[in-house]
């Protein structure tokens, strides 16, 4: 039987729900920070909702809990007053392109040299699952229970947002499977390794399942991301300079 | 206690005009506060700032009774008037405030060609520095020498070298 | 003594920080502060720190947020609206017990208000204003030596007390020009503080800054350790800055029948009103709040011969009286001799005063 062996930058799992997809960006996260040898000086920037849970005793990382929506400027913050420090936002898709669509925009328009890693689950975690600006037409959530308008509420595309503005990697990956997951894990450690090469801002989307709020088994609703999320959403590196 | 008012149009340089009389409060060893206008009506509109000197501290910066007005334009005179003490001294560009204007009996007006004068000596922006010159000549706040090392300073901060800049408050102080 | 220069309150407060040792700034334009921001905008990269202007006061105060808890000296900047979004940020400040100085250059009004001189925040100045249970400790300057030396101050005790540190200016100190002494220059080290993000490694305990009511409950929290709980420390940390932070000056106020209430530019005219009252025979006398919180409390019992206080403030509502009131236990009278578009004329004042002995 193979040795089952937790990264260096993890110390337990989290309480995350279970097929919940934050533990597994965490873990790639963690991963990506050991093998370019950057773990002793990463600053990780939680945005308060779900992803959070990694400072309760999961990532072996000095770490920021920001307000709910900020997480980009305080990241920016952090890593104005280190320099040399290698500073992340991990952030939902509320967080990123709702409360703090503002702070994402004008961040990827300075091209301030920093990595950001959003979790794109289609709904509001913390708060129960209400509909976010990801959520795809049709989707029922707690604030859509006969489905989303589409004539009434858009779906946002992060790479329609911030793609012409002054990104210097902008990629979208999935953690379906083995394969996706890798290739999700390959462009996290590009937008690390872009930071460490001061190039500039960096993003990464992640899609995951949000099990509980979209009222799914893990299985069904990594099926439904992999299958109609990413009809909305496409997969690949869509800004590589 | 002096209490001085500079007022004109915006662009004008009465705010530098200001600072420069403050500048040489200063090195006269005096208690200064300046205080200008300033925000929305800073864009063309008009512009006005108090100075005080004192030889003792300055508890408020704002004016009560003035001493010295100096009107760049006929609004300003008119809006400021009234805050002046009897016996204040008034200077006017004489050039925009026509001779039959209406002024406070009880202050001494010293008119002042400003315009024309910095004009003459090839430095239209150099009004405000004549008036200053004038403003020595006529009140006993500074000497123009002391005013004329104020420029000189105030100008060098600035990384400026313009010797027209003097000439203009000589030919002030001969108003 | 370093030579005096003739200087803007709020340029002279900028370089000040700078010279406290202070080398992270982000900020957003609103009158009456904006030179605060022109001025960093070129000074900051002279002296190597950090300078940005945000694209909001939200995110402004967030990235003083993120720069404090990484152990940096951080400020940032507004005025009344502006002051009003970095609510949000200055809960969290508190919330976590990092140290940062923000600093209101106060307008009038509520709303838009005006761009024009006045103390229009009192109130959100001094109640916390943004969410939760919170207080900061608030400097007001009245001059603009006093907005160097108080930016120093600021830092100073924020750090002491791991705890935001707000200064109460106002356009009149910002605006005004005076000459001013300025202090050397500080280092300040990021690494000052163990507790201060910076990367851990892989054999030390990670530092976590958040929210501490996560952590209350936790027996190993040094915090909860120490104190037995959050809230025990909590009370503890406000009780010991209202004791120790009192701060003030009194201007005849020993023999007043009234005395005057007042602090920022408001109380240089106060000040002026004290002389002009006593020339005319009326014991005025000044009591200058230097911190709003803590209300100095303690400044009240200098005034034995009072029979009424009257606040003089640039607002319409007289937002002091009611710390007036509580630190005079509501035994006396509190009159409000206050003004907007302008500050308060003293012979307003004394008439308001005198109103108040009928």
């Amino acid at each position: 039987m193979a040795e089952v062996r937790l990264p260096k930058r993890i110390m337990n799992s989290g309480g995350w729900c279970q097929g919940c997809g934050h533990g597994v960006v965490v873990r790639l996260i963690a991963e990506v920070l050991d093998e370019l040898g950057v773990a002793d000086k990463a600053i990780a920037v939680e945005d308060v909702a779900c992803g959070s849970m990694s400072m309760s005793g999961v990532l072996k990382c000095d770490a920021i809990m920001a307000a709910h929506g900020r997480p980009i400027p305080v990241a920016n913050g952090a890593k104005g007053a280190r320099p040399d420090s290698i500073v992340y936002a991990h952030l939902g898709d509320g967080s990123a392109y709702s409360i703090g669509c503002a702070e994402l925009v004008h961040t990827a328009l300075r091209g301030d040299n920093m990595t950001v890693i959003v979790v794109n689950n289609t709904v509001y975690g913390m708060t129960g699952g209400q509909m976010a600006p990801t959520t795809l037409p049709g989707e029922k959530t707690a604030s859509s229970p006969k489905g989303k308008d589409a004539d009434r509420y858009g779906v946002l595309n992060v790479v329609d947002l911030i793609s012409d503005l002054n990104c210097t990697y902008l990629a979208r990956g999935e953690i379906y499977d083995v394969a996706s997951t890798a290739k999700t894990k390959a462009m996290i450690k590009k937008a690390f390794q872009n930071q460490i090469d001061n190039k500039g801002f960096s993003l990464v989307e992640v899609l995951a399942p949000c099990p509980t709020n979209l009222h799914m088994t893990p299985v069904q609703c990594k099926e439904f991301v992999h299958t109609e999320a990413t009809k909305y959403f496409t997969l690949g590196e869509f800004v590589d300079k | 206690m002096i209490e001085i008012r500079f007022a004109g149009f915006g662009g004008q340089g009465i705010l530098t005009t200001g600072m420069i009389c403050a500048t040489a409060g200063m090195d006269l060893g005096k208690n200064v506060t300046w205080y200008p206008s300033y925000g929305s009506q800073m864009r063309g509109g008009t512009a006005n700032c108090s100075v005080k000197f004192d030889d003792k501290a300055i508890a408020s910066p704002f004016l009560k009774n003035v001493d010295i007005l100096c009107a760049m334009n006929t609004p300003s005179l008119d809006m400021f008037q009234a805050e002046l003490k009897p016996g204040a001294v008034v200077f006017v560009d004489s050039g925009v405030v026509p001779e039959d204007h209406p002024i406070r009996e009880d202050v001494k007006v010293v008119r002042v060609p400003v315009n024309e004068i910095a004009h003459k000596a090839g430095n239209p922006r150099g009004a405000n520095l004549v008036m200053l010159g004038a403003m020595a000549a006529h009140t006993d706040i500074f000497t123009v020498e002391e005013i004329t090392k104020a420029v000189e300073k105030f100008f060098k901060k600035k990384g400026i070298d313009n010797p027209k800049n003097l000439d203009c408050l000589k030919l002030g102080s001969e108003c | 003594m370093a030579e005096k220069v003739l200087m803007k309150g709020n340029e002279a407060l900028a370089e000040a920080a700078l010279r406290a040792g202070s080398r992270f700034y982000s900020g957003y334009p609103i009158t009456p502060q904006t030179e605060i921001l022109e001025y960093l905008s070129t000074r900051m990269a002279e002296v190597g720190g950090f300078f940005v202007q945000a694209e909001s006061e939200l995110c402004g105060i967030n990235m003083v947020f993120g720069a404090a808890a990484a152990g940096a000296r951080a400020f940032t900047t507004s005025s009344g609206p502006g002051y009003s979004l970095k609510q949000e940020g200055i809960s969290y400040l508190a919330a976590n017990d990092l140290p940062a100085v923000i600093i209101d250059v106060m307008r009038i009004g509520s709303g838009l208000g005006d761009i024009f001189m006045g103390q229009g925040d009192y109130w959100q100045l001094t109640r916390g204003g943004g969410h939760g249970d919170y207080r900061t400790i608030v400097l007001a300057p009245n001059s603009v030596q006093e907005n160097v030396e108080m930016v120093q101050k600021a830092f100073d005790l924020a750090e002491q007390y791991l705890h935001p540190v707000i200064i109460a200016s106002d356009a009149g100190i910002g605006q005004m020009m005076e000459p001013v002494e300025l202090p050397d220059f500080k280092e300040h080290d990021v690494n000052k503080f163990d507790w201060a993000v910076r990367g851990c490694k892989e054999n030390e305990n990670p530092r976590y800054c958040q929210n501490i009511y996560y952590n209350m409950w936790d027996e190993e929290y040094p915090l909860v350790k120490e104190y037995g709980d959050y809230p025990t420390y909590l009370t503890k940390k406000y009780a010991t800055i209202e004791e120790n932070e009192q701060r003030w000056e009194s201007y005849q106020v020993e023999d007043a029948e009234v005395v005057l209430v007042a602090y920022g530019s408001s109380s240089r005219v106060a000040k002026d009103t004290v002389d002009t009252a006593r020339a005319q025979g009326f014991k005025l006398g000044l009591i200058r709040p230097i911190t709003l919180w803590p209300f100095p409390k303690k400044a009240f019992a200098e005034a034995k011969a009072a029979k009424a206080f009257c606040t003089v403030e640039v607002n319409i509502l007289g937002q002091m009286g009611d710390d007036v009131r509580l630190a005079t236990e509501g035994k006396f009278p509190v009159g409000f001799a206050g003004n907007f578009f302008a500050v308060p004329d003293p012979d307003d004042i004394i008439a308001t005063a005198k109103a108040l002995l009928k």
